[in-house]
């Protein structure tokens, strides 16, 4: 087990190499040699290779460099971006938790019934509804039309102001939570059809447990270990933002600033904020994995 | 029509693809039950030899063919609303002619009347028509980069899994790197960098959707070099290259089709993202998420039509692609879009491309 976890670490250290890796030459491939600008240049022969350590160095001191455009560390854009649109996806994830968790079990227990019908049709719409159609028809019905919500996100600055602001932040948690809702509840009903057909369901039938009983401490339990997964592999996203909700619903925070600073070739902060995400998804399927160990055992046995 | 689709929607939960013998069986399966009605048509009516057995002959095979759709009814009516799609955006501009050149600033924004049945966008151009022009982009583009995504994604993954050990240990970090950084990050890099020409397009899309296909082939490809008929290639002295291509690829087809239709149902989501973020298709030509994002601009006007018709075209065409797959899978019962992550390593990636979160 222990030898497992450190494999694990070792693979998630390796892949944040290679993120800083690929995003460091694709934004070196930009036209206007800006890299050149913020880091200077090596050795002719070794340009690339000394500017990436040059980089890496930095970052390692803690120093993720400086934005020309906006005259602001990145660190500083860090601090204000992420705490916001940690605000707009925690909320939305847990919402779509709530919600996706009794549809897919329902979905699951009362499997081919009408029920399961018309909530599979609802998924598959918000599935396939882009973000950006969603939110506009939101934007169009709720906020233009009948004056509810607001059409834009909460604008004033800092956490307090997104919180002290629900009639703005409403749409865009909405949008957010009803696409995260389709993905999860899939995977629920899935994974609760999967629990529901094994042996440990049966034997617990068997003794005589009433249906409720079975369905909530047998099949719900085990059903909720994918779906642990499936938030531990969301970290990147909910850290990343939701970038196209954001611009949609103007809304400052992390997807905003990373699309401002590709459009502006702001490298200093695509580099950081990718960093950032990238870190965040290595984190997140490592802890994925960790919780699936605690949560079933049969992996942490059968695990060499 | 109930009793059917739940035997089409039983396969849910299976998750592993049982190898060759298991693919053919599931692809023929549907016609077993009515095969047998060829012998009595072909038999006692055969003295005009030619015409009428040839005629039996066919309405076995359609006979065989709705019996197939009536048993997987999801991917039946994927398919259909594909094909209906297709034809409605490639053959509908013959009967409906529209002037998707000029410009009628006159006619702008009209709300749907006679004439215009789905009303006008801010140039006055005929949205009914400009749906049908901008979906033969949206269906071409997202057609040849799904394509293009599975077929590298799959041969990356053969590879990765049927070399093992160092080589798939490197390769599939690689691919985990790829999917740390969200989709949407690196179109936004690529498109930047690169002119977003149409072939530039198809390529940024396949070259950050094959990474998931990856995953699920490699997966595929770790049980099945496992095979004894894998096992057997090479002790006959079957090269690497030869047994990924001809035993490894072909026993994964099932996996591999049913990722095609996913991977064209998120291009189809990715082109029209860029597009409506301004880095996708490029003026004159339109998309999907073209026209959304000139009705984005003017959504306090409350041109409703400009964005529901337009968002309308990319969530049909995206849910009718995903049933398909759903429905394939079932068909194949192979490891699909949302078969169970056993671990965080295994699974597919999570969330949708840009268009998620």
């Amino acid at each position: 087990m222990t030898a497992y976890l450190a494999r694990r670490a070792l693979q998630a250290v390796a892949v944040v190499l290679l993120v800083t890796l690929i995003v460091f030459g694709l934004i070196r491939l930009a036209p206007g040699g800006v890299t050149t600008a913020v880091l200077g240049s090596g050795s002719a022969h070794q340009q690339f290779l000394a500017q990436y350590l040059t980089w890496l160095g930095r970052v390692l001191s803690g120093n993720l460099g400086r934005s020309a455009r906006l005259n602001e560390s990145v660190g500083a854009l860090l601090a204000a971006s992420l705490p916001r649109t940690l605000v707009l996806t925690g909320v939305s994830t847990v919402i779509a938790l709530l919600v996706a968790v009794p549809v897919g079990l329902l979905q699951a227990v009362r499997r081919s019934s009408a029920v399961d019908h018309v909530l599979r049709g609802l998924t598959y719409l918000c599935y396939g509804m882009p973000p950006f159609v969603l939110g506009s028809v939101l934007i169009l019905y709720l906020a233009v039309d009948w004056h509810f919500f607001g059409a834009e996100g909460p604008q004033a600055a800092g956490v307090g102001g997104v919180i002290a602001d629900p009639r703005d932040l409403t749409l865009p948690v909405l949008t957010l939570a009803l696409v995260t809702i389709a993905t999860f509840a899939r995977y629920m009903r899935s994974s609760a059809l999967d629990s529901l057909g094994q042996e440990y369901v049966q034997a617990a039938r068997a003794r005589g447990g009433g249906e409720r009983r079975v369905i909530v401490s047998h099949v719900l339990r085990n059903s909720l270990v994918p779906v642990v997964t499936l938030i531990g592999l969301s970290l990147p996203q909910i850290v990343g933002g939701a970038l196209v909700v954001e611009i949609l619903f103007n809304f400052q925070g992390m997807g905003w600033q990373i699309w401002q600073a590709a459009v502006n070739h702001d490298v200093p902060v695509t580099l950081g904020f990718t960093l950032v995400i990238g870190v965040a998804a290595a984190v997140g399927s490592l802890l994925a994995d960790i919780g699936y160990a605690i949560l079933d055992p049969r992996v942490r046995i059968s695990r060499p | 029509m109930t009793a059917h689709q739940a035997a089409g929607d039983k396969p849910g939960p299976v998750r592993r693809l049982t190898g060759a013998a298991g693919v053919s069986l599931a692809a023929a399966d549907p016609a077993a039950p009515v095969r047998g009605s060829r012998g009595r048509h072909a038999g006692p009516a055969a003295s005009p030899p030619g015409a009428a057995a040839q005629r039996a002959a066919v309405a076995s095979r359609m006979r065989r063919g709705l019996a197939a759709c009536r048993t997987y009814p999801l991917a039946t009516t994927g398919g259909t609303i594909v094909v209906a799609m297709a034809a409605f955006c490639f053959l509908g501009p013959l009967v409906y002619h529209t002037d998707q050149i000029h410009v009628f600033l006159s006619q702008a924004n009209l709300a749907p009347r006679s004439g215009h049945p789905l009303g006008t966008d801010g140039d006055g151009t005929d949205e009914l028509g400009r749906l049908m022009t901008g979906g033969q982009v949206s269906l071409e583009l997202a057609a040849a980069a799904g394509v293009l995504a599975a077929v590298l994604g799959s041969l990356w993954g053969a590879v990765a899994g049927y070399l093992g050990g160092a080589a798939d240990a490197v390769m599939m970090r690689i691919v985990d790197a790829g999917i740390a950084i969200p989709a949407v990050i690196l179109l936004l890099l690529l498109t930047s960098i690169y002119q977003p020409s149409t072939a530039m397009l198809v390529l940024v899309i396949a070259g950050t959707s094959w990474l998931s296909t990856a995953r699920l082939v490699r997966a595929e490809a770790l049980t099945l070099r496992m095979r004894e008929y894998v096992q057997a290639a090479v002790v006959m002295g079957g090269g690497s290259m030869r047994i990924i291509l001809r035993h490894i690829a072909p026993n994964a087809i099932g996996t591999i089709v049913v990722n095609v239709t996913f991977q064209i149902a998120n291009a189809i989501l990715i082109l029209a993202t860029l597009s409506w973020l301004g880095m996708g298709v490029q003026f004159p030509g339109v998309d999907w998420g073209d026209m959304i994002a000139s009705a984005t601009q003017t959504i306090s006007d409350g041109y409703w039509w400009e964005i529901l018709a337009p968002g309308a075209a990319i969530t049909l065409v995206v849910v009718a692609f995903a049933m398909l797959g759903d429905g394939l899978r079932d068909a194949f019962s192979a490891v699909g879009y949302d078969a169970v992550p056993a671990t965080a390593a295994e699974a597919d990636r999570p969330v949708r491309g840009p268009g998620g979160r």
